[in-house]
């Protein structure tokens, strides 16, 4: 069992949360080509330690949640909420 | 057949010391020890091969290397000891009927190898061909399986689509009724399909492939991958450099760790797949059972204890642990396909790394790095395809350019846009 403390709900069984994984920088549909898009959907880092990557909250407070977690350990250093994350980086 | 090895001492899989019904009496009158089944040696500071990953599938194509295309001077590398990884921790489930014409005739390729292994190998594998059921409990798994067994038959291998009375009649202790949660409606059956000792293929090709003069290196860990203008030339591991021209990476849960170390990004993502086994009970399933859909796969070993997996954890991960979710999640599914089992306990759980890949196909052949090839992305279902990957790799590496068998699972086909969808057949069909 793993732990998520959700900054809403508090700490919840993992279980409650749908996993999306590794974010990264979407290129643009519009002018990217085939061989990029498809790079960007199928290669990952698969990172074996402490990756930043994204959960759903779904039976939660619904929120998009950024995670801090290691992939070896399953220990979590940090959760914030993801539209927060995504504001303080468009400051 | 005998062969020398490097160090010139004469070894032999059939009369030097093979397994017989007659060393099995000798031995037994003369309570003599039996010989180690391969050996430690020394490592060299080069070898024309080198495969990363002492499971069945890097074990097997170093026997093959050595077997089809004469080459001995060749190591195999683990980190920790053979067969311990995905080998030793899969549910040892062979079957060929998958989704895909390329599926249908690689998998199938590699039941052919398992039907013969023992005696090609002078090691009883215990193949067990007693049968695979893929239950159906929607309308959706019908029509899969319909399209399923077409394909199977057009290359040739055994499958059929058989309604709830034939399940019954097959597997007694199945619940077909039609009150349960997700009644049967019907199954793809698969006569070829069965369960090996998966130990005992691991140690087969060991001990042939040391047998033809391939070392085998345990507690070798690979640290880096030197590449020289676009070329491998060597390894470092923790016991020294090793010069190579060639290097397979036949690891499971490590592919995109070793990969990195060449320089060729992999699309892989690692997952645990979690497996259980119970206390031993008397014969009562002689067929492998899966449910897609309640995500459980079921046989019974020749000990007498069951044998489930379910599909991989909901996140990705490297760590082998089992979770208490894993254990709660098949019990129910089990005692859903099976109510009668309610008494049975489980004895242990455990979980190997799967390497999944966007389309549940493998990844198989040479990187854009000269002389570093991989075999990897083996997802849930890379055991039952050890003897086949093990002969197209063999294949591959002494002659530098994948097999037909093969073809459809490069590298390249991600960037292409040519992928093998076999997400239909491969996830949880175990």
């Amino acid at each position: 069992m793993m732990l998520l403390p959700c900054p809403w709900c508090g700490p919840r069984n993992a279980g409650e949360f749908k996993y999306a994984g590794e974010g990264g920088a979407r290129p643009d549909p519009a002018t990217t080509t085939p061989e990029e898009w498809r790079r960007y959907l199928y290669f990952h880092a698969n990172t074996r330690g402490w990756v930043t990557e994204s959960w759903y909250h779904g039976a939660g407070c619904r929120r998009w949640l950024v995670v801090e977690r290691h992939t070896l350990t399953h220990e979590v250093r940090e959760v914030r909420d993801a539209v927060q994350v995504a504001r303080e980086g468009a400051r | 057949m005998t062969s020398t090895n490097g160090n010139g001492h004469r070894n032999g899989i059939g009369r030097v010391r093979g397994y017989s019904a007659w060393s099995l009496l000798r031995h037994g009158l003369s309570r003599s020890d039996w010989p180690r089944a391969w050996h430690d040696r020394e490592l060299r500071p080069s070898y024309d091969a080198v495969i990363i990953g002492g499971g069945v599938h890097g074990l097997a194509t170093a026997y093959y290397l050595a077997k089809n295309h004469g080459m001995t001077n060749v190591a195999v590398l683990d980190r920790s000891y053979i067969g311990g990884g995905g080998s030793g921790r899969n549910t040892s489930i062979l079957r060929s009927n998958y989704l895909t014409p390329e599926g249908v005739r690689f998998y199938d390729r590699s039941v052919k190898l398992y039907e013969h292994l023992a005696a090609d190998l002078n090691f009883n594998v215990m193949f067990s061909q007693r049968g695979h059921l893929t239950l159906a409990h929607n309308d959706a798994s019908m029509r899969t399986m319909a399209w399923r067994t077409e394909v199977n038959k057009l290359q040739g291998v055994e499958s059929a689509v058989i309604g709830p009375g034939e399940v019954k009649e097959l597997v007694p202790y199945l619940d077909t009724s039609a009150e349960t949660r997700y009644p049967i409606l019907g199954a793809l059956y698969h006569p070829p399909g069965g369960v090996v000792r998966h130990d005992a293929v691991v140690w087969g090709y060991a001990r042939a492939a040391d047998a033809h003069g391939v070392h085998i290196h345990q507690k070798t860990e690979v640290t880096g991958i030197d590449v020289e203008r676009g070329r491998v030339t060597g390894v470092q591991t923790t016991r020294g450099r090793i010069a190579t021209p060639v290097v397979l990476n036949a690891t499971a849960g490590w592919s995109s760790l070793i990969s990195d170390m060449a320089g060729v990004a992999m699309p892989v993502q690692t997952f645990p797949l979690q497996a259980a086994v119970t206390e031993p009970v008397r014969p009562f399933l002689d067929t492998v059972v899966v449910s897609g859909t309640l995500h459980v796969y079921v046989s019974q070993t020749d000990r007498g204890e069951l044998v489930f997996g379910a599909s991989v954890d909901p996140f990705a991960s490297y760590s082998m642990r089992g979770s208490l979710e894993f254990t709660e999640g098949i019990a129910g599914h089990v005692l859903e396909l099976m109510p009668a089992l309610a008494k049975m306990r489980l004895l242990r759980q455990w979980a190997g790394l799967c390497d999944m890949t966007p389309d549940y196909s493998p990844i198989m052949g040479p990187t854009p790095v000269e002389g570093f090839y991989v075999d990897v992305g083996w997802g849930t279902y890379g055991f039952k395809a050890g003897p086949v990957s093990g002969e197209a790799m063999a294949a591959c590496l002494a002659e530098g350019k994948p097999p037909e068998i093969i073809s459809a699972f490069g590298l390249d086909r991600f960037l292409s846009g040519r992928l093998v969808g076999e997400k239909g057949a491969a996830a949880v069909g175990h």
